[in-house]
């Protein structure tokens, strides 16, 4: 292996949000026939980890966690550059909230370092489905990496000082960072955009063995922190928001002008909602 | 650096997955390559699946295919604005163990399709374009470019299953530009309802379905027809027209949908359903004389790109899988006796389609195409002329029957004069062989 840096990146496989339904009676999402793509904000981060390597050599490994079917997610990493893809798959890991996914992600991500030491760990922001954003930070945590999230630029990298810089989004501005490898990475929607693999890459992905670890191969100590055990979070309600029953009003003016039609509107909307006045008074005392 | 292999297939539709396939399982290496984001994803049929050309590939296919519905019933309309005559066949003879004919939704069908070519060990890959043919000096294919990095791969053969549109073969110029007139362009919409309702409406048990077929006023006097499919919990409505006719007539293809769902013999079917797809795709309906040269040095083209459709009897699907079927036997054959891959070689796949339904069929019809194209009137005065005299004989109002019987007659001689009803049983005595 070259001197480069060693990157994990976590990915999810992801309904396509665009395309899901909530079912009416039980509120939960319609997966079913649903196409599933790589979450988007972890293409960030695997754009990231691939700019990397294009710069200073090293390896790029794609992980998740997920049923035999994130093996499609894997090859479409692998095929947008990554070097190595491993699914971490058991029916232990089923049921996971964040916390449980980040114990089981962290044990595979250990048994990495132990192989070969891991410089630097990427995620997404957070995910499309769960929008929690507590799996990336989850698995710093318990590894005790030094976290950086919401990254929207890496400007530099210094593998002999093993430092690394990073531009985070704050309230307001825009921190500069630098803090001391090993870490881990949240990156930040439209930080980058995700080359297109090339032939020879597209060709590997399709051929490549995916790793498959279960809970024993990833080296998990203990199963009752995995999957549904291991998840304190419940669900004690899940309900959609009732669509507002506002309709769309026909408005008429007598002689249809412009200025007439401008007053009937101004009109209607004062009697619809009387709180507008109250907004409009100041500005109309003040002109 | 560049990867060699012994066939590249381009395109994961019937055309292509049959091909890739065959070849795959007699242990050639197949390379098959698609621009949609999976197979299936940019292909649209009614559809209906004839079970006979799937089962030449996969013999056991219905173990694992996704089907709709096996066809029982088969009703041939015409229409004019307000009514309908037709002919119904329906046997307890299809309820069999193997039946012949399916409906199928494409999406799921070709997904299920490709998953077979890759057990046979072909390499598939997706979201990825072939921009060109590579050939060599002597003009000879020998491979091709994608839209990707380091993007030339090569092999001994290319499959050219690009569809209707055959974006590959044209830029090679190996497919002539398509003319309007022998293009249709067809539109649909999958309507759900519950599985019950479908049953109930169309008097079905089991996985029974029923095929409507249309022609007449539907089309707004253009070269067309409609059609009605059932799935399992779903309607396949559409109706396609030559795009030389929506050129010419400016009617846009969805009016013509949103017409059709509302003729009277169409809108109690998919009462109450719900609208939930819209697709739209070409066919090619040239016929025998559109079919354009189909090997050459180093390549074969099958399937739609080919043109092998068989308008009058709305088959495709088999035509494209046995042809595509037959273009991986030839070159098996060529690739066992050692033979390189010229057009001398490869000219074993015309005469293999020559001799099998393929070209046969397309041949038989050949004048069908050109007569419909300019004769109008087949869609317009004659499921007028029909469908009035049906109700004139059937009206019970106390005129004498043998007036009646003159009175469509006359219809018949006014709107066609009698030279024109001769003419136009000749033409389709012609047309039929």
């Amino acid at each position: 292996m070259s001197q480069g840096p060693n990157m994990v990146v976590c990915i999810k496989q992801v309904p396509d949000s665009a395309q899901i339904s909530v079912h009416p009676v039980t509120n939960t999402i319609m997966r079913q026939g649903v196409p599933t793509i790589i979450n988007p904000y972890d293409l960030f981060a695997l754009e990231a980890a691939l700019r990397l390597r294009d710069q200073l050599g090293g390896k790029v490994t794609v992980l998740t966690m997920g049923p035999p079917m994130a093996v499609s997610a894997l090859r479409k990493a692998l095929g947008h550059g990554a070097d190595e893809a491993i699914l971490l798959s058991d029916r232990f890991f089923a049921g996971a909230d964040t916390l449980a996914t980040s114990y089981a992600l962290t044990s595979a991500i250990q048994k990495l370092d132990s192989q070969h030491p891991v410089d630097l760990v990427f995620t997404g922001k957070q995910t499309i489905d769960g929008d929690t954003a507590q799996v990336g930070p989850g698995i710093a945590r318990r590894m005790g990496l030094n976290q950086l999230t919401y990254v929207s630029a890496i400007p530099s990298i210094d593998l002999e000082a093993r430092e690394i810089c990073v531009h985070r989004r704050a309230e307001g501005g825009v921190q500069v960072l630098k803090t001391k490898l090993p870490c881990l990475i949240t990156m930040l929607e439209a930080s980058n955009e995700m080359r297109r693999g090339s032939l020879p890459d597209v060709l590997r992905s399709e051929r490549a063995e995916i790793i498959t670890w279960n809970a024993e191969a990833a080296g998990v100590e203990d199963l009752g922190k995995c999957g549904m055990k291991g998840s304190p979070t419940k669900v004690s309600k899940v309900f959609a928001p009732q669509p507002r029953a506002e309709k769309a009003k026909m408005i008429k003016a007598d002689d249809g002008s412009p200025a007439s039609l401008a007053t009937a509107a101004i009109e209607t909307m004062l009697a619809e909602d009387a709180g507008l006045l109250k907004v409009m008074a100041p500005q109309s005392t003040s002109a | 650096m560049t990867e060699h292999f012994d066939a590249i297939v381009v395109g994961a539709g019937p055309a292509g997955n049959s091909a890739a396939l065959v070849m795959a399982r007699a242990g050639l290496s197949v390379l098959q390559i698609e621009r949609g984001e999976y197979p299936g994803a940019k292909n649209v049929q009614g559809a209906i699946l004839y079970a006979d050309a799937v089962e030449r590939v996969i013999p056991d296919f219905r173990d694992s295919a996704p089907l709709e519905r096996h066809i029982i019933e088969q009703r041939m309309w015409m229409l004019d604005d307000h009514a309908y005559v037709g002919s119904h066949f329906r046997s307890d003879q299809f309820n069999e163990e193997r039946p012949n004919r399916y409906t199928i939704i494409r999406a799921q069908f070709d997904k299920w399709f490709s998953s077979k070519v890759k057990e046979a060990g072909a390499l598939i890959i997706c979201e990825t374009t072939v921009t060109d043919l590579l050939r060599d000096t002597s003009g000879k294919v020998i491979g091709v470019k994608v839209d990707r990095d380091d993007g030339e791969v090569t092999a001994d053969v290319v499959v050219l299953a690009d569809g209707v549109n055959a974006l590959v073969s044209s830029r090679a110029g190996l497919r002539p530009e398509l003319k309007p007139q022998e293009v249709a362009l067809g539109v649909k919409e999958t309507i759900f309802m519950p599985r019950e309702t479908i049953d109930a409406r169309f008097n079905l048990k089991g996985n029974e379905g029923v095929v409507i077929e249309a022609a007449g006023t539907i089309t707004a006097g253009m070269t067309g027809t409609g059609f009605l499919y059932t799935n399992g919990d779903s309607l396949s409505v559409g109706i396609g027209c030559l795009i030389s006719d929506f050129a010419k007539s400016q009617v846009r293809p969805y009016f013509l949908l949103e017409r059709f769902k509302q003729h009277p013999a169409i809108a109690p079917l998919i009462a109450g359903g719900e609208s939930k797809e819209y697709a739209a795709h070409m066919l090619p309906e040239g016929g025998y004389h559109a079919v354009p040269q189909v090997h050459g040095d180093g390549w074969v083209m099958a399937g739609d790109a080919a043109q092998f459709l068989n308008a009058m009897h709305r088959e495709g699907s088999n035509l494209a899988m046995t042809s595509g079927r037959l273009a991986a036997e030839t070159i098996i054959a060529a690739k066992k006796a050692g033979k390189p891959m010229t057009a001398a070689t490869l000219k074993a796949y015309r005469k293999a389609l020559e001799d099998s339904f393929v070209l046969r069929d397309l041949k038989k019809y050949r004048r069908l195409p050109q007569i419909l194209e300019t004769n109008k009137h087949f869609f317009t005065d004659y499921p007028r002329l029909i469908t009035h005299a049906a109700e004139t004989m059937l009206r019970v109002d106390g005129v004498p029957k043998l007036d009646k019987e003159r009175a469509v007659m006359a219809s018949f001689r006014s709107t066609r004069k009698l030279r024109g009803l001769v003419v136009d049983l000749v033409k389709l005595g012609r047309a039929w062989r």
